[in-house]
């Protein structure tokens, strides 16, 4: 007979997939970002450059936070 | 390990070598994660790679460069030349008695050569259907982002010289 995983274990797997959506979407933007900054730099806009390698930054820091999330709670997850 | 095997069981190697490719190519979440920050910080290091180009930006020196004597081509009519290398190649247009435009012929979607369709009066991209005016080089339709640069000309007695390229934005 299987032996039923304990709920704290599933809670941590909800945790995890939902870190993983966020860097998703993160990814998603910065990508749309890095064109939207090239697409300006090809057409002589240089200054909209800082504002989006900033912002580019921010969401990369944001994506290692929830990296970190998820190694944290996925090692809890696995000493129960 | 038995001296004999049954021949119809697995080969020999999956003995030896016990590894399956299906949990070889198993990613977990974990790691799956990584590659996504991985990623992000790509995308970051190419906002970063923009940003130091945007500020070490040295605007080019164009020579001038004679394209045509006034008169050389009738009006409608077009004439290629390169500017500002040999490699660049520009279509000089007569709009009218006195009024002339050049423009790259590098289409701004993937590169493909324009050329003047004079009777819907623009500039016609071959490849993906994209089209720009010919007054002054915007897009009219397609997947183009961006208006096609502009060569400045300048009249001289009765030639014509280009002095520069004018990158033009879409906003």
């Amino acid at each position: 007979m299987k032996v039923p995983e304990p709920p704290e274990r599933w809670r941590g797997l909800t945790a995890i997939d939902g870190a993983l959506a966020l860097i998703a979407v993160l990814l998603i933007v910065q990508l749309w970002l890095l064109s939207a900054t090239l697409e300006s730099f090809l057409a002589g806009h240089r200054e909209t450059a800082l504002p989006a390698a900033f912002a580019s930054g921010v969401m990369l820091f944001a994506c290692f936070g929830l990296y970190l999330f998820v190694e944290k709670v996925d090692r809890e997850a696995r000493k129960r | 390990m038995p001296l004999f095997r049954h021949p119809e069981k697995s080969p020999l190697w999956r003995d030896e070598f016990s590894i399956h490719a299906a949990d070889e190519r198993y990613v977990t979440r974990r790691q799956f994660a990584k590659f996504l920050t991985l990623a992000s910080l790509g995308m970051f290091a190419g906002n970063l790679w923009i940003l130091l180009r945007a500020w070490f930006y040295k605007k080019p020196v164009y020579p001038t460069t004679h394209v045509a004597s006034l008169g050389e081509i009738p009006v409608g009519d077009v004439k290629l030349f390169h500017y500002p290398t040999a490699q660049e190649q520009c279509i000089l247009i007569r709009l009218s008695v006195d009024a002339y435009v050049a423009y790259s012929q590098k289409c701004t979607h993937l590169s493909c050569a324009v050329y003047y369709a004079p009777e819907h009066q623009r500039l016609e991209c071959p490849c993906h259907e994209g089209y720009f005016s010919v007054r002054d080089g915007s897009v009219l339709q397609g997947p183009p982002p961006r208006p096609l640069p502009r060569v400045v000309l300048e009249k001289l007695r009765n030639d014509l010289f280009a002095t520069g390229i004018e990158i033009q934005s879409s906003g």
